[in-house]
């Protein structure tokens, strides 16, 4: 009996404190820059796709809901031909952000994507890329890479020296 | 790698363990499964020491505590020997050592091919290298294009020239060199050019990191995680080379090479690693096709069954169908109604070469076993383009001779360039009597170009030499020269084959090795001709007779374009003659257009099969991937439900078939599993499961099932390492890349655990009765007007699949005839007439020629089918 009345006691304390109820959807929550949610794809500096499809995003994914395909321009600069995230599977452990040598994939403080329908949540490169650098600016895989593409010959990367001359035997 | 290897024992770190002590610490190291960094050793090419990776230390003694550093693979592994791998100051070494080479090492790895499966990265993480400090400028190159085989990126190399020891040393090229000096070695092509080297692709598997790495898979990119793998068997000559291929979402994407220390070892030729693309090609035949219009699957599997019953069936096999799919539609239209896929004349020859090897005194060696011999006689045979990967073995046994100079000198066989310096330039006996000069002339003691006739007669003075019983007929000054050779061989050999359609060369090359009592190897024209004519069957001829004679109306042509087996003329009026045509095959050809009924027939990568090799070894192959659904292996489709799996099929084989009986222990039945599972087709990092297919339904399917094999669609099963029939891909813990196959091996270099994969068919019953052959032809003679046509083979051009891989197909040489003659010039266009046909083709002038002699590539459309050796004419057009 007395412990009943103690509960009621509390409960009715309660109604004194702060509340913390957010009332979303009209009030939105924030939410960190580094939150873990929709993956985006984005782009360099240069407003190239950042993407070298190099196949390291989908297999650190644990539930393996990344799936691409390589390819390479005229100029031997590697791009996904597609790039499809099945995210009815994702379980934004950010993973495959981690694992990106480029930075281009991105997970961000977006997790409004309910769907009625599971198929609506496959989501093409089309979907995923942005027009910006996202988290990341500044940073250009292809200025530090070794691989020569169309606009950045050989030695031209940073800290490259010109290339070797192979025909000569001075010391 | 038997009993007779003197065994040492090396204490590593405190343990003892048992090595081979005519070999060298890192080798034992590497063989008791303990992880030492290396780069520049291989096994195939032994020790150099340039890359100081391998650095361990030695202890004089027990009582030794300081040791000095020494390299494993410049160290023997003597009785006694104490090392230590995890010393520190060892240990500290190999970190600065690999820091030193990653250096210029460029920040390449997420688009470089090589990554995932790069010994450089293993090694790296091995080592524990992490953290760059260097942080000036990097060295770079620009690269070569090399042709359409392999791709150069020069920035990326470490050298530790492996690809130059293996390309000049091993394979015998020329054309790939180091250049420039100090920190700035170049290894590439003087210019940019195709790579002449017909093994250049083994540079792909040889370079530790992705300098040389495989342009094809680069066009359609997956990393080695993503692929899914099946054992398989090369489909491009009859060698019998143990392949990887890797697939991924239905294509094709490359193939590796898988090692078999009895037949390929580690390197495979350029037709049979980069032949596989014909697999993707747009000529694929991919749904049934009822007179011209697509049917489905049950509509054409109907429209077999009816035709079968109303008419008078008669059916054509292929030697380069699966002995399944042979042994299906001997079942189908019964066998006295099968007939060969072969013309006669090279049915008979591959008959006789079975016959010899069966019943004969001479043993056919291994490929392995090839390269052991020292001293060879090759009649007939370019070796080359007909069996490329022997030709590789014959660059090694030319070796064997001049290694005793090094044995002499107690140089160990291991280090490499020691042997080197011993034996210089020195090769050992290696005499070629060929129709024309081949790539094999260079390494050669002596060679013999001649009319096929005359080459037949060589080999019988040669019998002659050695026993003065074996008939001959006239004089050959080289006759004694070769017999000397081969009498004073250790392990003579002598390789003959159909190639020149010579019953008389083949018979001179049996006498020759009865009175040598040498080992004899045949070559086999394509992947199972062995195994097709062992099945037994009648002639080819025999079928258009048939036909000819109303005694049947419906043909059903098994992966086979009889226009490569017959004169046009011929074939043209053998379709047209028959009622109905049913032809099952992987691509569009002259035969399947002509066709009532067209079923698409899987692959190699498509389907499950058991191929013979010219040595009689019977292989398996196993589907890679699940095809789209009309496509499905011709034994499926023939067998009408016959049978369900791939055992039945081998089971009711050794049934109707005992002599084939042996085929079915090629591989272990489906229902093999070890640790209770199935051995798995993926990497166990496979990716994208949930998503790839999710754009056609976000529900993903169910893993297909494989009745037929104890190989699973799926990166879930045993994690062990399997036997080695069933080796879909190498991985090892710390090891990704293909050199993970030291691993799979009872000691580096040596046989795989559980045994190599294959079973030998038929091993030689020596009789005392064996009388030597004496049909001896009557010597050449040119004739005034008229030329002998022999066939020139191609390793490009010559085979008939790997003609659709846009990678040979550039390559490939175009329709030409080579003569030596002084009234032609060079590229002049000139009618050929022979066997009733025309065609209009450039000249070629080859000086190698014998006069009297021109030469046809064989193999390539329109001149296949016409039944080489043929005397015709050669006539300018006015």
């Amino acid at each position: 009996m007395i412990s009943i009345l103690k509960t009621i006691w509390y409960v009715f304390l309660h109604t004194f404190q702060k509340r913390i109820t957010v009332q979303y959807p009209e009030e939105k929550p924030y939410l960190a820059p580094r939150y873990r949610g929709r993956i985006i794809l984005s782009r360099d500096p240069d407003g190239g796709e950042r993407c070298v499809a190099c196949y390291l995003c989908a297999v650190a994914c644990p539930v393996s809901c990344i799936a691409l395909q390589a390819t390479e321009d005229e100029h031997g600069r590697r791009y996904p031909e597609f790039f499809r995230i099945n995210f009815s599977r994702c379980i934004y452990c950010g993973y495959c952000e981690e694992a990106c040598p480029t930075y281009a994939i991105q997970l961000t403080p977006d997790f409004e994507m309910g769907e009625f329908h599971r198929q609506n949540l496959v989501y093409e490169k089309d979907d995923l890329l942005i027009n910006g650098p996202g988290k990341y600016p500044g940073y250009n895989f292809w200025r530090v890479a070794g691989v020569q593409i169309g606009g950045k010959d050989k030695g031209q990367a940073e800290h490259e020296a010109a290339p070797v001359d192979v025909h000569s035997l001075l010391p | 790698m038997s009993m007779e290897v003197t065994v040492a024992t090396v204490h590593v770190d405190g343990k003892s363990y048992q090595m081979n002590a005519e070999e060298n610490l890192l080798h034992g190291c590497l063989s008791a499964g303990l992880n030492l960094p290396y780069f520049c050793w291989h096994p195939a090419l032994g020790s150099v020491g340039a890359c100081r990776q391998c650095a361990v230390k030695q202890f004089k003694d027990e009582q030794d505590t300081h040791g000095k550093i020494v390299m494993a693979c410049m160290t023997p592994a003597a009785e006694g020997t104490r090392i230590a791998i995890h010393d520190p100051e060892t240990v500290a070494f190999r970190a600065a050592i690999i820091e030193g080479l990653m250096l210029n090492h460029p920040h390449d790895c997420p688009v470089c091919d090589e990554g995932g499966e790069c010994h450089l990265q293993d090694m790296t993480v091995m080592t524990g290298h992490d953290y760059r400090r260097y942080e000036f400028d990097k060295r770079t190159f620009r690269n070569q294009n090399l042709g359409p085989l392999v791709n150069h990126e020069m920035n990326r190399c470490i050298q530790c020239y492996r690809c130059v020891r293996y390309y000049r040393e091993y394979a015998g090229g020329r054309d790939l060199n180091a250049f420039a000096l100090r920190n700035t070695v170049f290894f590439g092509r003087e210019a940019d050019g195709v790579l002449e080297n017909e093994f250049s692709g083994n540079l792909v598997e040889i370079c530790p990191t992705g300098v040389f790495t495989d342009k094809t898979l680069k066009r359609h990119y997956t990393r080695k995680w993503d692929q899914q793998f099946a054992p398989s068997i090369c489909v491009h000559c009859g060698l019998g080379c143990n392949t990887d291929v890797g697939e991924h979402s239905g294509t094709v994407r490359r193939i590796l090479n898988r090692y078999n220390h009895d037949v390929n070892g580690y390197f495979l030729c350029d037709r049979g690693r980069f032949g596989y693309e014909f697999v993707n090609s747009d000529h694929r035949i991919r749904e049934p096709l009822f007179k011209g219009k697509v049917v489905s699957a049950d509509t054409a599997s109907r429209q077999l069954r009816d035709t079968l019953t109303f008419g008078k069936a008669i059916g054509i096999g292929s030697p380069r169908a699966s002995l399944e799919s042979n042994f299906a539609l001997r079942t189908l239209v019964g066998p006295e109604r099968f007939y060969s896929g072969v013309a006669d004349s090279e049915a008979k020859l591959v008959a006789l070469a079975i016959d010899m090897l069966r019943h004969g005194p001479m043993r056919t060696p291994t490929l392995h076993e090839v390269e052991a011999c020292d001293a060879v006689f090759v009649l007939g045979e370019d070796v080359t383009n007909v069996a490329p990967r022997m030709a590789l073995a014959l660059r090694q046994s030319v070796r064997q001779q001049p290694i005793e100079i090094a044995k002499a000198l107690k140089i160990p066989l291991w280090m490499d360039h020691g042997v080197r310096d011993a034996i210089q330039d020195k090769k050992g006996p290696l005499y070629l009597a060929t129709p024309y000069a081949t790539r094999l002339d260079e390494i050669a003691t002596a060679t013999f170009h001649a009319a096929p006739d005359e080459i037949a007669r060589l080999g019988f003075a040669v019998a002659h030499a050695l026993d003065p019983q074996a008939p001959s007929r006239g004089d050959f000054p080289l006759a004694g020269e070769i017999a000397r050779a081969l009498t004073h061989a250790r392990k003579p050999l002598v390789i003959a084959g159909p190639s020149c359609n010579s019953e008389a060369i083949m018979q001179a090359a049996a006498n020759v090795a009865m009175a040598a009592g040498a080992q004899l190897m045949f070559t086999a024209p394509e992947c199972n001709a062995v195994g097709a004519i062992l099945m037994g069957s009648n002639p080819l001829s025999a079928a258009f007779q048939a036909v000819a004679d109303g005694e049947a109306d419906t043909l059903i042509i098994l992966e086979n374009d009889l226009y490569r087996r017959a004169p046009r003329a011929d074939v043209d009026a053998l379709l047209h003659a028959t009622a109905h045509v049913i032809v099952l095959d992987h691509l569009v050809n002259p035969t399947s257009e002509q066709a009532e009924l067209v079923l698409p027939s899987g692959t190699f990568a498509e389907s499950d099969g058991t191929y013979i090799s010219c040595e009689g070894r019977a292989q398996r192959f196993f589907q890679v991937f699940v095809p789209p659904i009309p496509i499905q292996a011709s034994w499926r489709w023939l067998g009408q439900g016959a049978w369900e799996r791939l055992d039945e099929v081998l089971t009711a084989m050794a049934t109707a078939l005992p002599h084939l009986a042996p085929a079915r222990d090629a591989a272990p039945p489906a229902t093999f599993r070890m640790t209770g599972a199935k051995v798995p087709r993926s990497p166990h990092r496979s990716s994208g499961r949930t998503a790839v297919l999710a754009n056609i339904n976000v529900s993903e399917p169910k893993p297909p099932d494989d009745p037929d094999s104890p190989l699973a669609f799926s990166m879930e099963g045993a994690s062990t390492h399997p036997p080695g029939a069933l080796i879909p891909f190498v991985w090892s813990p710390g090891w990704n890349s293909i050199q993970a196959t030291n691993t799979y091996q009872q000691e580096i270099g040596g046989p795989l655990h559980g045994g190599d994969p294959g079973v030998r068919m038929f091993e030689s019953a020596p009789s005392n009765d064996q009388s030597y052959f004496s049909s001896i032809p009557s010597a050449f003679e040119q004739r005034e007007g008229e030329w002998l046509l022999v066939p020139m083979y191609y390793i490009f051009g010559s085979d008939e699949l790997s003609l659709s891989a846009p990678g040979i197909a550039e390559l490939a040489t175009t329709p030409h005839v080579a003569v030596n003659a002084d009234d032609f010039t060079e590229g002049e266009e000139v009618d050929v007439h022979c066997g009733g046909s025309t065609f209009r083709v450039p000249v070629c002038i080859r000086p190698d020629l014998p006069r009297g002699v021109a030469g046809l590539p064989a193999g390539v459309p329109p001149i296949a089918g016409l039944g080489l050796p043929a005397w015709g004419m050669i006539v300018r057009i006015p």
